[in-house]
């Protein structure tokens, strides 16, 4: 049941954001282009999606167990750190240059278009990248 | 600054962004798990991990959006505005970005701030704010 659940989330999600127009990375590159002509839509994306969330995070904050009788796993820390801010500067810059963020990268795979695949592609070796960094920080 | 009327699009982005988040609701109320596509892309990558066939179904549905989507209708219009190098470039910074910051725009901007998480609220205004100013940096310093 949790791995139907797991799955219709996913297509839910892959569905919002081709409605939201996040899929289009000019429309994304639109948003964030506050100097020339602003396209405000996105910040709209974060309004519904947030006004729908709000609630059933915060009654799942509360609850040690899924619907489903899943562990909550939320996450814990609270605390800023310098990775958590380095990490998001470099992810903003990459967001900015292309209009593309990971969610929208997986949805635009299958839609014919090379330029998923080679951001798709690197963006997994940049993860990759960043396990053997932290493997070899490890040691 | 001025608005770029003609592409504004309330009420799509509006519905787009609630059904992101009832998905975002089902997959914590049922699965108990946050919404992070970068968090799981991680642990897809990493054999092994805490539940991965799960976080693996959820990838799936992502990635077969746009195929049940054209069972319906048009798909909508998708614009690349950069070349091979700048989106292996942007791939890179994303992929390691989100790792090194433990989100992206859905794990710390829909899911962290819905559950009002200070680190998510700091990732959120860091990244977009870094968005802003690089879009600003390519288009209207450097022109490209």
């Amino acid at each position: 049941m949790r791995k139907l659940t797991a799955f219709i989330a996913g297509l839910l999600f892959g569905i919002g954001l081709l409605l939201a127009g996040m899929a289009n990375p000019g429309k994304v590159l639109g948003f964030l282009d506050l100097a020339g002509a602003w396209d405000p839509s996105l910040a709209l994306v974060m309004v519904g999606a947030i006004v729908v969330a709000s609630v059933p995070f915060s009654w799942a904050g509360k609850q040690s167990k899924s619907l489903l009788g899943a562990p909550m796993q939320l996450p814990v820390k609270r605390e800023l750190d310098v990775r958590l801010i380095g990490g998001s500067l470099l992810f903003g810059i990459g967001w900015g240059i292309a209009g593309i963020c990971p969610g929208p990268a997986v949805v635009l795979l299958l839609t014919a278009h090379w330029q998923a695949f080679v951001f798709v592609l690197a963006m997994l070796v940049g993860m990759l990248l960043f396990t053997a960094l932290e493997a070899r920080r490890a040691h | 600054m001025t608005i770029d009327w003609l592409n504004f699009t309330p009420w799509t982005s509006l519905a787009g962004g609630a059904l992101i988040g009832l998905a975002a609701s089902l997959f914590v109320l049922a699965n108990g798990r946050v919404s992070g596509i970068s968090g799981l892309l991680g642990s897809f990558l990493q054999p092994g991990s805490e539940g991965r066939s799960e976080k693996a179904l959820f990838l799936l549905g992502l990635l077969i959006a746009p195929l049940v989507w054209g069972l319906f209708a048009a798909l909508p219009l998708i614009a690349f505005k950069s070349g091979w190098f700048g989106l292996a470039v942007a791939g890179l910074l994303v992929g390691v970005g989100t790792r090194y910051g433990s989100g992206c725009t859905s794990g710390h901007g829909v899911c962290g701030i819905s559950r009002r998480s200070p680190r998510s609220i700091a990732a959120t205004i860091t990244f977009m704010f870094a968005g802003f100013i690089t879009v600003f940096v390519l288009r209207h310093l450097l022109g490209s």
